[in-house]
């Protein structure tokens, strides 16, 4: 497993459903950030020569390499930052609005 | 000297130790831990004190490291290290890496004493502070390593005063003193450098500790997409450097390169915008009688 994935979260009815101590599982997520962004990366992976500059720089690791030695987002998770685009130095990755959905 | 293979964006691992957070988007602190963990691994255990990296990290029911990592007192980032590292040893679990995330408050202010005491100890331990130069995750106070002319809540900038009075305090030259088995300087702006320290602090048997210039849209007022080019901007501009203590000596890793930068560098942040070209010769001069004294005395 290479990044922790979404568990379902049942809302606790009473105080006994909440866990005992501070403590909680590593790697526990039950929510993703997609709906932080306004704007989304898109690679051209024509131009993209597989450098991982911007899978080294994304603060948030929604950038993932792929088999043919270009990048893929990870949209549950990216943010929009924008770190990406402006840091691929063969401008390879444009910021696209989104769109709003319903 | 054992050769070790130098971790590098094409062969480091493809596991996130640091994910699902929710750090600002185009958080510099975010993205120093995550490469930390990276490069450090499974075998890491984690203490943040009370700062950004915490609360971004641990909310609950979610748990963004997918290592142990446990929330430390505020002042307590050291001391706690120091007791992992002591019950690790315990067990017998001596392969392992243990290490802390802090802010610059946490670490320049109120955590110094506890550090202070993990480094008199040797403790092999290794201490990150990631520095946003604020306390960010209480609204944006001046922190010790806050710099000159830096408008904060607690150092508003209006007609009576521009900001923050005081220059950043001399935190790495204050850990070396230490005499620490190794220190330094690194930015989210010089990604290979930090890897290259990283791995460095890893293999270090004793205490580590590496200060990471760490940008923050949201408390600097800049634009998310720049927080990696700002942070080698300021290395650039001379605002910070890359230095390393090792074998109870400096040295400087980085020349300062672009020094007539710092104008446009500072006048591009929110945090700055109200600086006057007068407050700008204070800040010029103090970087540059710091950099006359590095070169002096490391170069
Ligand atoms: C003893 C104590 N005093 C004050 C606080 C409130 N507090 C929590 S986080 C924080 C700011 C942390 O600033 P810094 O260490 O720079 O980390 P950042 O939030 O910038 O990442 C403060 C003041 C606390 N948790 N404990
Ligand atoms: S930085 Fe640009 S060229 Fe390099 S891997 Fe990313 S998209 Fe491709
Ligand atoms: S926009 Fe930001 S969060 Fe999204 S993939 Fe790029 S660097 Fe990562
Ligand atoms: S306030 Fe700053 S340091 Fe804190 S999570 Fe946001 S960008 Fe990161
Ligand atoms: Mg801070």
């Amino acid at each position: 497993m290479l990044k922790p994935e979404i568990k379902n979260y049942v809302t606790p009815k009473h105080i006994r459903d909440y866990p005992t101590g501070p403590s909680f599982e590593a790697g526990h997520l039950v929510s993703i950030n997609a709906g932080w962004r306004t704007f989304k990366p898109v690679v051209d992976i024509n131009v993209c020569t597989g450098c991982y500059q911007c899978y080294l720089l994304c603060p948030d690791g929604a950038i993932s390499k792929t088999d043919n030695k270009k990048i893929e987002f990870d949209y549950s998770f990216c943010k929009g930052c924008g770190v990406c685009a402006h840091e691929c130095s063969f401008n390879a990755i444009s910021m696209v609005k989104e769109e709003l959905t319903k | 000297m054992v050769d070790i293979k130098k971790i590098t964006a094409k062969n480091m691992t493809d596991k996130e130790f640091f994910f699902g957070h929710k750090a600002c988007a185009g958080c510099g602190g975010s993205l120093a831990v995550r490469l930390a963990m990276k490069v450090f691994g499974e075998k890491t255990f984690a203490a943040l004190p009370a700062g950004c990296m915490s609360a971004v990290g641990f909310i609950f029911p979610q748990m963004a490291f997918l290592n142990n990592a446990i929330i430390s007192t505020f002042p307590g980032t050291g001391s706690m290290l120091s007791g992992m590292r002591a019950g690790l040893d315990a067990l017998g679990f001596h392969d392992t890496h243990v290490v802390g995330f802090a802010g610059d408050g946490g670490t320049a202010d109120i955590g110094l004493q506890a550090l202070s005491g993990a480094i008199d100890r040797g403790d092999r331990i290794i201490y990150i502070c990631y520095d946003n130069e604020a306390y960010m995750n209480t609204g944006v106070q001046k922190s010790g390593l806050t710099p000159y002319g830096t408008k904060t809540t607690t150092s508003p900038a209006g007609k009576n005063l521009s900001g923050a009075v005081t220059h950043k305090k001399n935190l790495f030259e204050i850990i070396a003193a230490h005499d620490i088995a190794y220190a330094a300087t690194a930015s989210v702006g010089y990604p290979q450098d930090y890897l290259n320290k990283l791995s460095k602090a890893a293999r270090v048997n004793g205490t580590s500790y590496i200060h990471i210039y760490a940008t923050c849209p949201t408390g600097w007022g800049t634009p998310t997409e720049t927080s990696v080019s700002l942070a080698k901007e300021a290395v650039d501009c001379g605002l910070w450097y890359l230095a390393e203590y090792e074998n109870s000596t400096f040295k400087i890793n980085r020349k300062l390169t672009k020094p007539e930068l710092l104008k446009e560098h500072l006048l591009k942040q929110g945090r700055f915008k109200h600086l006057t070209d007068e407050d700008i010769k204070v800040i010029e001069s103090e970087r540059d009688r710091k950099w006359e004294r590095m070169l002096e005395k490391w170069g």
